[in-house]
């Protein structure tokens, strides 16, 4: 007993001096993480050891069971505070009958998780989700098949519980028994099925979060935390504007400042790393008053921007076309056109982005809050051009992201200043300023929507143009999507691609039409744009719904009705009666002061189905008017975890509030203006309306993403409320009261 | 120029070197290990760094921590005693609280401020007294619940 103690604290401390993160190989045989006193007992749960991934078709690429008591879930997905890791453990500890108290899970990790590509489109659950589901399901048959023969007896016969196996005649043995230290190399053949979801224990159930847990601990959770044995501190100055260059730099007097350890200085990237963090950032204030640019000035100013990206030349992209519908339109009884705007919108990320990075024989380690670890060393790959294999991306959980922030910046720039100090670990994190100005916005976008209904009140042709910058520059294997790769020397050379459809999506109406039609012109903005929450679907949702709105109100039709009318999905239908019944919409007296505003979309029409209310209360007088509640209904199909789902929901709500209300990005000709809270004001908590949501779970249909559901319905039905309020019809973001024409009130 | 500078964080002291005007908040995280208090904005307009200074909550990204000696400064860290959290930690577990987690600290902090001195806060002082701390995730309704419980639990 005293050997098998000392053995397991070396364990014990092999693995904590490489701190979170497991790395290191199987030096002690599984059996000796056991007990021998007492066989129930199982020892703390330590990590599994360090395996690199090979093929992501072996069911040990996402489930492992090295550590003894212990499930390991393994998933190329990323934590982004959506409660990722929660599901997944949910989905595998399902299959396999393990309690989720003893399920762990390790994200994102070019070393030992497979290559899911992004984070993005709320797709965890549908993707990583079912490659578990499937995983574990093979996994508990060929585990019960081991038994089986161990006892002769049928598998079928076989129960599970908590990863023990039960015979008939009343044989047990655990999984990590049967497996003696061996692993479950044996490929996913996809002919497994998985539970029926009518037997799901621990699916569908309220879990609570164990990051939670452990965030409100004060326990080293995020990027931000990691603590490496003599690690130093970077800051990079950034150029005042997009299109500054860096005339001159006396970097003498920043070298002798105290700590500094090196001024770096490639092109027009500056960085300094310093022993103490605060010594870094003493050295970055003092070449930001050192540095000297010429900045060319940013040409399309806001005022002018609306006009400018209308102009855009060229043949639109033709998404859907359906002749003849402009005659639909002007034919139909009644009819109508509008015009509506969305401004650029920050991610404005809490917690400025923030990675470590070390360079040991000529081999590079990234610890990252990126989206995709895989994504982001083909882009490092390419920016240090070395072989991706020399590259090692880790996932840590990073400050909510809501899609492209500065994550993928942070962590090129961290590697390109390690380079300059080999051996030693360097944690570069980005001042507020930073933040704002650099990370890529949700883009601008304008529409032209005109549509016709008939004298029933049935939509007959809905025909849209859209406006919009790209939706998606992320890390792709060129390093010039990392914003400072362009600013070395000599730089490497920016090239937009050519994914379109995150600018349309949900740009095609979902109701039932004879006639649609959609338009794409893409511009070339003034600001750096890419992923934010939802891509395009927030505006195109906030545009279509509102000038739906517009013709309910023309032709007199009650908002929930008139959509249930139009719609032909019976779920569609269904959330918006849930929600008539959850508002008593029917009853539903309106003070002197409120509005109401309804609003619905199925994501990508595709996914989630969502429905909201929201109410507004004016103040004539003081010409404002708040928020006061948003009640929200959603279908995401079958529910894994219904808090999980709610908070995502009810944070989707408040986002889209803030964006809606209050965000738009200011600037001028010579940058970025909305450089912190002050001058990019966001909703805090005196202002967050009450909230409300309904889930409708269907355990019976494929579990759908649900993160991006609410941003869009939130915002048109926000717009409608005030229109009802008011009168006002406020066809540019953000919703702000001094839009409002209060006379007319 | 650094001088030695002692600071008493979660009932223990400690001596440290550094610049006296260095904020209080790097030398928690990285002389103190104490990772709790995050930085979000350097300006005090985010309240990520927020502790408790002689029960007061206090953002430390600005603030020199030399202004800090002769205080008692609990962090994060520090509100669990004999290894049983805080009302309003236990509170957030409960109504699971938080997204991405980042604001958390300062919304605790910022709670536990607040209840020590109005133990049955309406939603108004809740919500006046968590103002100054941001969240981008919107998990906002959750906080103002978990405080409300962490009260009731707490007079309980």
């Amino acid at each position: 007993m005293e050997d098998m103690q000392s053995l397991n604290s070396s364990r014990r401390s092999f693995l904590k001096t490489t701190g979170h993160l497991l790395v290191g190989f199987n030096l002690l045989p599984l059996t000796f993480c056991q007990t021998k006193g007492a066989p129930n007992e199982i020892l703390p749960y330590e990590g599994v050891p360090f395996r690199p991934i090979t093929d992501s078709k072996l069911i040990d690429s996402w489930i492992k069971l090295d550590a003894e008591g212990y499930l390991t879930v393994l998933s190329g997905k990323q934590e982004l505070g959506q409660g990722i890791k929660t599901a997944l453990i949910q989905i595998a500890a399902e299959e396999l009958d393990i309690h989720p108290d003893r399920c762990h899970i390790i994200n994102s990790d070019t070393g030992q998780t497979a290559n899911e590509g992004f984070t993005a489109g709320s797709n965890s659950v549908e993707g990583s989700g079912s490659s578990i589901r499937q995983a574990a399901a093979e996994a508990r048959q060929y585990l019960l098949k081991l038994a089986g023969q161990k006892w002769n007896v049928s598998p079928s016969s076989l129960q599970v519980e908590n990863g023990n196996i039960k015979s008939p005649s009343g044989e047990e043995i655990s999984y990590w028994k049967l497996l003696e230290g061996k692993f479950i190399e044996k490929k996913i053949t996809g002919e497994v099925s998985p539970k029926n979801p009518k037997d799901y224990k621990y699916v569908g159930q309220p879990l609570k979060r164990d990051d939670i847990r452990k965030m409100v601990n004060g326990e080293s959770y995020f990027v931000h935390d990691l603590q490496m044995p003599g690690m130093l501190h970077a800051r990079v100055l950034h150029p005042p504007s997009y299109l500054s260059q860096l005339q001159s730099v006396d970097l003498t007097e920043v070298e002798s400042m105290p700590g500094v350890l090196k001024v770096i200085r490639n092109g027009s990237f500056l960085a300094v790393v310093a022993t103490r963090e605060y010594q870094a950032i003493k050295a970055w204030e003092k070449l930001k008053s050192l540095a000297d640019w010429e900045t060319v000035p940013i040409e399309i100013l806001p005022g002018q921007l609306l006009a400018s990206l209308k102009s855009t030349s060229g043949k639109p992209e033709e998404v859907e076309v359906s002749p003849g519908i402009a005659d639909t339109i002007s034919n139909a009884s009644i009819n109508h056109q509008a015009e509506y705007f969305r401004p650029y919108h920050m991610h404005a990320s809490m917690g400025p982005s923030c990675a470590l990075a070390i360079w040991e024989e000529e081999k590079l380690t990234v610890w990252t809050a990126t989206q995709g670890v895989y994504p982001l060393r083909s882009t490092l790959s390419d920016l240090f051009a070395i072989d991706e294999d020399k590259i090692r991306c880790i996932g840590v959980p990073g400050s909510g992201c809501y899609g492209h922030n500065g994550a993928d910046d942070v962590s090129g720039e961290a590697a390109l200043i390690a380079k300059e100090i080999p051996g030693k670990h360097v944690r570069l994190q980005w001042m507020r300023e930073d933040e704002h100005k650099w990370e890529p916005y949700g883009t601008a976008m304008a529409f032209q929507l005109s549509a016709g209904i008939d004298s029933k009140g049935k939509l007959l042709a809905w025909d849209s143009i859209l406006w919009s910058d790209s939706h998606s520059t992320r890390p792709n294997g060129r390093a010039a999507s990392f914003i400072s790769a362009r600013k070395l020397d000599p730089p490497f050379e920016f090239r937009k691609g050519g994914f379109s459809a995150g600018s349309y999506r949900n740009g095609i109406p979902e109701y039932s039409l004879q006639a649609k039609q959609l338009h794409l012109y893409t511009f070339d903005g003034p600001l750096r744009t890419s992923s934010l929450r939802g891509l395009g679907a927030y505006a195109n949702t906030f545009a279509m719904e509102s000038f739906l709105d517009e013709l309910i109100h023309k032709s007199g039709n009650d908002p929930i009705d008139f959509r249930i009318k139009n719609l032909e999905d019976p779920r569609a239908k269904a959330v918006l009666e849930e929600l008539a019944e959850k508002t008593n919409w029917k009853s539903k007296s309106k003070g002197a002061n409120t509005g109401l505003g309804v609003a619905y979309a199925r994501y990508k029409n595709s996914t989630s189905y969502f429905a909201v209310l929201a109410e507004v209360e004016i103040d004539k007088e003081n010409k404002d008017y708040k928020l006061k509640k948003l009640t929200g209904v959603i279908d995401s199909g079958l529910t894994i975890n219904p808090d999980g789902l709610k908070n995502q929901t009810e944070g989707g709500m408040i986002q889209s509030a803030s964006w809606t209300m209050m965000e738009e990005v200011n600037y001028d000709k010579n940058g970025i203006t909305g450089t912190d809270w002050a001058s990019y004001p966001i909703m805090r908590m005196m202002d967050v309306p009450e909230l409300e949501v309904h889930i409708i779970n269907r355990p019976e249909t494929k579990p759908m993403g649900a993160g991006e559901a609410a941003m869009g319905p939130v915002a048109a039905a926000i717009a409608n409320a005030v229109f009802d309020a008011t009168g006002s019809r406020i066809r540019n973001l953000p919703i702000k009261p001094e839009k409002i024409d209060w006379e007319k009130v | 120029m650094p001088q030695s500078i002692t600071l008493k964080v979660n009932g223990k002291s400690k001596t440290i070197s550094a610049d006296p005007n260095e904020p209080l908040l790097y030398v928690l995280r990285n002389d103190f290990d104490l990772k709790g208090a995050k930085y979000g904005c350097g300006l005090q307009q985010c309240g990520a760094c927020m502790v408790l200074a002689d029960s007061k909550a206090e953002p430390t990204c600005l603030r020199p921590c030399v202004s800090f000696e002769n205080m008692e400064i609990t962090t994060l860290e520090g509100l669990q005693q004999n290894g049983k959290l805080h009302a309003v930690q236990q509170a957030f577990i409960d109504v699971q609280a938080a997204q991405c987690g980042y604001c958390v600290n300062g919304m605790i902090i910022s709670a536990v401020a607040l209840l020590e001195n109005t133990p049955n806060p309406s939603d108004q002082e809740i919500r006046t007294a968590l103002n100054p701390v941001i969240c981008r995730c919107g998990t906002h309704s959750r906080f103002i619940q978990a405080v409300k419980l962490a009260s009731e639990t707490s007079n309980a």
